[in-house]
């Protein structure tokens, strides 16, 4: 309550960018790299993560000041998992192939520090549409380098891509399917969790790259250097 | 300081904090009381549809299990599989741990087949349900995983939009391998493991294996039970030709 509440700009940018949830908080890994290993493995799990992040977010908000700081974070655990297991039976009842394909992983989204660490460090600091707005961003971040590596380690390690979509999509979706290379030896390493680690690391130095670049053009334009590069870590901090 | 303020101080802390601590234990309940009704809300709106769910997933998988039509083009079954269950009591070799249900198929009133339901209990991440299709020789028609928590990408191969693993069972048999084949080579059997994943594979190797010894123990039982339910659903319609 004591910080003002971002602009809807600023929220959107720190979700999906300066201080995106997988690579910049290396937050639920768990889950990122388990079923990063196809696209709609990926975007299944990406789309039910942003789902209960946006819930979650606008729950913790609305009742923000009900809730004394001794038991909040009891009180946003029984929150966050009760929305799982709503969204789990929802999947089961509305899209039971899709549940089916991502089994364990839906249940396990309730330890995905990232939604706790945004209920703590923005919900239970901001007005419920803010709240939202970034529970959605974050999520889409979240979601967005989940399907950056389900598609490469898909096309690195089985050489397809978009295989299995209409497990999402429906049947429409099972012309998506393409095969960059004839005959492709799997190459295990991409699929297995320890691909998933080296991949994770090349995105991660990636943006290291891509944001010294900015920096540095920054630099080259302004004399001092401007706020964007400190606001990642006035608003990064997970207590 | 002086003592009596002292206690008089220590006692209004006491106080209020267990003051603190009973609202805070009502706040507390009351999300516990809050969050379990809202789960329980979702449960009783969804359960029918989640039921229905399971079930039109599993009418789908009988097809493929025993799929209608036989080699020739000929019917090989003429019944509704659907209605005419088999109740199966709960059994170790069948991995049930309460009654399930089974479906029968017949031609006229000859036996063609059973389709079980089969529970491979050591899976990587707990059980795997499946649906084994047994002939009347005892051969295997087709068996399909219906639901199951095996690792993503490793352990799912056993689905058959993964990987058409699980088709090697069709046309297998009690002699067909022999005992010794029965497993995956990793042990010494004759059925493929998945790269990076033994423990799936050999569960459900292990799995049908065992129905299959129960389908030879209680082969006229379950044919017994099954020709039952059928006359009793034909009933209504005695006097229609049966066809």
């Amino acid at each position: 309550m004591a910080s003002p509440t971002p602009e809807a700009r600023e929220i959107t940018l720190n979700g999906l960018w300066n201080n995106n949830p997988a690579l910049v908080q290396l937050l639920g890994l768990c889950p990122l790299l388990g079923v990063s290993n196809s696209v709609v493995n990926a975007l299944g799990l990406g789309l039910a993560t942003i789902l209960v992040l946006a819930g979650s977010n606008l729950v913790v908000s609305l009742i923000r000041h009900q809730v004394n700081d001794a038991i909040r974070l009891p009180v946003f655990v029984m929150v966050i998992a009760a929305l799982t297991t709503c969204v789990e039976l929802l999947m089961q009842a509305f899209t039971y192939e899709l549940y089916q394909i991502l089994g364990i992983f839906i249940p396990l989204i309730v330890t995905n520090c990232s939604i706790l660490g945004r209920a703590d460090a923005f919900a239970s600091k901001h007005p419920p549409g803010a709240a939202v707005l970034d529970g959605l961003m974050m999520g889409a971040g979240f979601a967005l380098v989940l399907v950056v590596l389900g598609a490469l380690r898909e096309s690195i390690g089985q050489g397809t891509l978009f295989a299995n979509m209409h497990l999402l999509f429906g049947p429409v979706a099972k012309s998506w399917s393409v095969v960059l290379v004839q005959d492709y030896k799997q190459f295990l390493f991409a699929i297995l969790p320890p691909g998933a680690f080296f991949f994770m690391g090349l995105l991660i130095a990636v943006k290291n790259i891509v944001d010294n670049r900015i920096s540095e053009a920054k630099k080259a334009t302004q004399d001092k250097p401007s706020t964007g590069s400190k606001r990642v870590r006035v608003t990064g901090t997970v207590s | 300081m002086e003592p009596r303020p002292e206690t008089e101080t220590n006692t209004s802390a006491k106080g209020l904090m267990l003051r603190a601590a009973s609202a805070s234990s009502l706040t507390l309940g009351l999300f516990a009381a809050l969050t379990v009704g809202l789960i329980t809300l979702t449960w009783v709106f969804t359960k029918a549809r989640i039921d229905d769910q399971i079930r039109q997933a599993e009418i789908r998988a009988l097809e493929e299990i025993l799929p209608r039509a036989d080699i020739d083009g000929s019917a090989l079954y003429d019944n509704d599989l659907l209605k005419t269950r088999i109740s199966i009591p709960v059994n170790k070799q069948l991995g049930s741990r309460t009654t399930a249900e089974g479906y029968a198929a017949f031609k006229g009133d000859t036996p063609v087949a059973v389709i079980l339901p089969v529970v491979a209990p050591k899976g990587y991440s707990g059980a795997i349900h499946m649906l084994v299709g047994i002939k009347a020789d005892g051969t295997l028609s087709g068996v399909r995983v219906t639901n199951h928590k095996e690792t993503p990408g490793l352990g799912d191969a056993i689905e058959i939009i993964k990987s058409n693993w699980i088709t090697v069972f069709s046309g297998k048999s009690l002699d067909n391998p022999q005992q010794k084949g029965w497993g995956v080579r990793k042990d010494g059997g004759e059925f493929d493991q998945f790269t990076g994943a033994t423990i799936t594979p050999r569960a459900v190797v292990l799995a049908v294996h065992n129905s299959l010894q129960y389908f030879e123990q209680n082969r006229d039982q379950l044919f017994q039970q099954g020709l039952k339910q059928l006359k009793q659903t034909r009933g209504d319609a005695h006097g229609q030709p049966d066809a």
